[in-house]
């Protein structure tokens, strides 16, 4: 009690300072600078300098912001279901979110990372990692759409993901929460972690032409908790780098009994090695089940197969495959530098940020350096890897991303600040408050070999007082910092959504050209396909009616239905026959347990529809299409059902009375 | 005259401020869809032949059947929702009478350079003020345009 006031006291003196106020100002008035509003002005009409890609957290989606405005540009649906856009509604999208566990409709997407040719940006592709229900997205960025979702066998809350090497060699997931492989009997008692429990490493091959998907190899590894992963690049290209944490092993009260060692281990993996392995065909096939979704752009549809073999390498049984080195205190971050030579390691405990170098590593390799194993992992000596630590930086370092003068940038949780220091001597150079308490931080172009250096996003775990107040929950907060001058400053702040954690920033340029319009008619091979209102159509098969419809400003084809019947299942195969840029047609009809569709220029979806009562249904288009929006609407007729309605559909004439009339 | 003077002045400040922004937002380029002005007072702009590629089409004096045929399918596909054969309007108008309204070069013009025209040419937008819906762009190919006009003149009674 006594320290506490004596702490009070303290804490108030030294608040009384002038110079306190100075480096750690209270409100935005004395944090921002009055050319902030300019740097960040994106005039009406203009475009954004980057796409900022981050992930959506627990909303289990990717948002795409502009930088420097912090404009929200567009949310894609990966790993949850969207009803606004009819993901995992849809008949075509519901297979992108099977699994082997059936069909999940959320999951909390952690990570980000866009493709990388040479170690830097190109553009083609984002993935995202799925924590919950382990998994990897491709995010095709000509469309802004998920195109294919893997999923990841022996795994439990894949967090060390979704990392990738230089070229887009490989995507790598990490298990966080080890369990027993998927073929061993996982009903064993909890408290045999230590004998039981695996840790997985997947190494996830990307195709060069088409990005697709495959798992080429898992790494069997000690249980642990893999955390978070980076590729070498440069010199280091052909390693990676995998931090951990409860290296006691423990299965319950993570936070004492997982804080117990000084230091814990980040894992170096000759990636390359592993592949000769694989090749000599050192591997052991293993009997798994995990599903495999592909969306394709020409069937407008999604497929998802359930794969049952990936192959294995225990990596215990390689002595060349795997070293751990010593990291203090729970390391979260293992950040690689733009040259490939220096490992940043954030002990999220620590009072000092170590960094590694990969010269240092190989010489102690060569040198069977070791102080130990680790289940059969050899464990290299601390002093023999380390380059130097970073003294004091302040609390909680957790993540590090590197700008172009030589400066890496660590974001610290606890002390609620972007620590600037410099790669080669390891000084601190510059400090800037965030608010608050900043998780993750990326700079532009900062994970890979050339960063941009101009901006660094934080990304705010706790919002508080920084906006409106919107009862008990805030939209986390992103705060952009200017870091061309050798100070950072703060110039702007914006709301997100979920949870974000990495993010990338990537210039516009190398994704705007290639963005897609609209999709060909010609090319459109889905099954339900109407060439044209001269192909629209009901057919009736057995219980299921095929509605083959068409949407064009501003009617649909056909606009009145009749004879469906009770206990009928129908399907509306809704075609927008549109060919031009930003004209989708939305699609909504009463009662549907669904969602609406919303269907892109060219393309056909699937909503299917069980109506639950006799009577007239309307149906009409939700998005907002032409000046004749209003009126792009129809019906439905619903007849009991041992009705003889006979199937009746068009759209501009009335047939002859109807057979209610004829009966009187 | 005093009036003018200021308007100028006024006009080369907004001028200076606008290019002043520019340079201190220091952003990328604009989007590619400017809005373009209106230029029906503009004499270099021809209202006979409209906005795009097409100056001259050559057009036989006779019905080149298959080209028509083929002009067919594309409309079946991209324009029947919105054009009828007969002069009745539906979100369009009907396409009877067609190529005498309109000079070939204009109606391929029109059709493959849809949002151009309709934000210059007097007819199209005289007709958007009857039917109140832009015409999509229907992303229509060069040789579809033709084919598509031999298929409007057939429509017309050439044989």
């Amino acid at each position: 009690m006594k320290n506490y006031k004596l702490l009070v006291i303290a804490v108030f003196a030294f608040s009384l300072l002038p110079g306190f106020y100075a480096c750690k100002p209270k409100n935005a008035g004395s944090a921002v600078s009055s050319d902030a509003a300019s740097k960040v002005y994106v005039a009406p009409g203009k475009y954004d300098e980057f796409y900022n890609f981050v992930s959506g957290g627990f909303s289990g989606q990717m948002s795409t912001y502009g930088l420097p405005s912090g404009r929200l540009l567009r949310v894609i649906p990966v790993f949850s279901v969207d009803p606004e856009k009819g993901w995992g509604y849809s008949e075509e999208t519901k297979p992108m979110l099977n699994t082997s566990h059936g069909f999940v409709p959320w999951d909390d997407l952690h990570h980000v990372q866009v493709s990388k040719t040479n170690g830097e940006y190109d553009g083609r592709w984002a993935f995202g990692n799925a924590n919950n229900t382990p998994r990897v997205a491709r995010i095709d960025l000509t469309t802004f759409r998920t195109a294919e979702i893997i999923e990841l066998p022996n795994s439990g809350g894949n967090h060390s993901s979704p990392f990738i090497t230089e070229n887009t060699e490989y995507v790598v997931a990490g298990t966080r929460f080890s369990v027993p492989p998927d073929d061993a009997n996982g009903d064993v008692p909890i408290n045999t972690y230590k004998q039981n429990f695996k840790g997985t490493i997947s190494f996830i091959s990307v195709a060069k032409d088409n990005g697709a998907l495959e798992i080429a190899f898992q790494l069997q590894c000690p249980g642990v908790n893999f955390d978070l992963s980076r590729a070498g690049k440069g010199v280091s290209h052909g390693w990676f780098f995998f931090s951990m944490y409860n290296t006691e092993q423990a299965n319950t009260l993570l936070e004492v009994n997982a804080s117990q060692k000084d230091k814990d281990f980040i894992m170096a993996v000759n990636w390359k090695k592993a592949e000769e392995y694989i090749k000599a065909g050192k591997g052991r096939k293993q009997a798994v089940k995990y599903a495999h979704n592909v969306y394709s752009d020409i069937t407008h549809s999604a497929t998802s197969t359930i794969k049952t073999e990936v192959t294995v390498l225990d990596v215990k049984d390689f002595k060349d495959l795997c070293y751990f080195f010593p990291c203090p205190k729970s390391p979260h971050g293992c950040d690689v530098s733009p040259t490939g030579e220096y490992i940043v390691g954030s002990g999220k405990l620590a009072a000092l940020i170590p960094v590694f170098s990969f010269d240092k590593l190989q010489k102690a390799i060569a040198a069977k350096d070791y102080i130990g194993e680790f289940d059969g992992v050899p464990i290299l000596k601390y002093e023999s890897v380390l380059y130097g630590e970073v003294k004091k930086p302040g609390l909680g370092p957790l993540h590090t991303e590197f700008d172009n003068k030589g400066y890496a940038y660590t974001s610290m949780f606890v002390s609620s600040e972007i620590v600037k220091w410099n790669i080669k001597d390891l000084k601190v150079v510059d400090r800037a408050p965030t608010y608050y308490s900043v998780g993750h931080l990326t700079v532009a172009g900062g994970d890979t070999k050339t960063p941009n250096g101009k901006y660094l996003v934080a990304y705010n775990k706790i919002t508080k007082d920084r906006y409106l107040p919107t009862g008990p929950e805030l939209s986390q907060s992103a705060q952009l910092y200017d870091i061309s001058g050798d100070k950072m400053q703060l110039i702007l702040d914006f709301p997100t959504i979920g949870e974000p954690h990495y993010a990338q920033i990537v210039p516009a340029d190398l994704i705007k050209k290639n963005s897609v319009k609209f999709f060909k008619m010609e090319e459109n091979k889905n099954p339900y396909f109407s060439n044209g209102e001269a192909a629209t159509k009901v057919v009736r098969e057995g219980n299921k009616v095929h509605v083959y419809m068409t949407a064009i400003r501003s009617h649909l084809t056909p606009d009145n239905i009749e004879g469906v019947k009770m206990g009928d299942e129908v399907y509306f195969h809704l075609t927008n026959l549109e060919q031009d840029w930003d004209v989708p047609h939305g699609f909504a009809v009463k009662g549907a347990a669904t969602a609406e569709l919303l269907i892109m220029p060219g393309e056909t979806q699937t909503l299917k529809w069980i109506p639950n009562r006799v009577g007239i249904y309307p149906m009409y288009c939700t998005d907002f299409c032409s000046a004749l929006h209003q009126e792009m609407t129809g019906y439905i007729r619903v007849s009991s059902a041992g009705s003889n309605t006979p199937l009746l559909f068009s759209t501009g004439k009335n047939y002859a009375v109807s057979d209610t009339a004829k009966k009187k | 005259m005093k009036k003018f003077a200021i308007l100028l002045l006024l006009g080369a400040f907004i001028a200076a401020c606008g290019g002043n922004s520019e340079k201190t937002s220091g952003n990328s380029e604009s989007p590619e869809s400017e809005p373009a002005k209106t230029e029906n007072g503009n004499p270099s702009y021809d209202p006979e032949r409209g906005e795009g590629k097409f100056t001259e089409v050559a057009v036989g004096d006779k019905l080149d059947a298959t080209m028509a045929a083929a002009g067919e399918k594309v409309y079946s596909v991209k324009c029947v929702s919105c054009h009828k054969l007969t002069s009745e309007k539906l979100v369009g108008p009907g396409w009877l009478g067609v190529t005498d309204r309109h000079a070939a070069p204009w109606i391929m013009n029109f059709t493959t350079n849809t949002d151009a025209m309709l934000n210059k040419d007097p007819k199209a937008q005289a007709q958007l003020e009857i039917c109140l819906v832009r015409m999509p762009n229907q992303n229509i190919a060069d040789d579809d345009a033709r084919a598509l006009y031999e298929f409007m003149r057939k429509n017309d009674g050439i044989k």
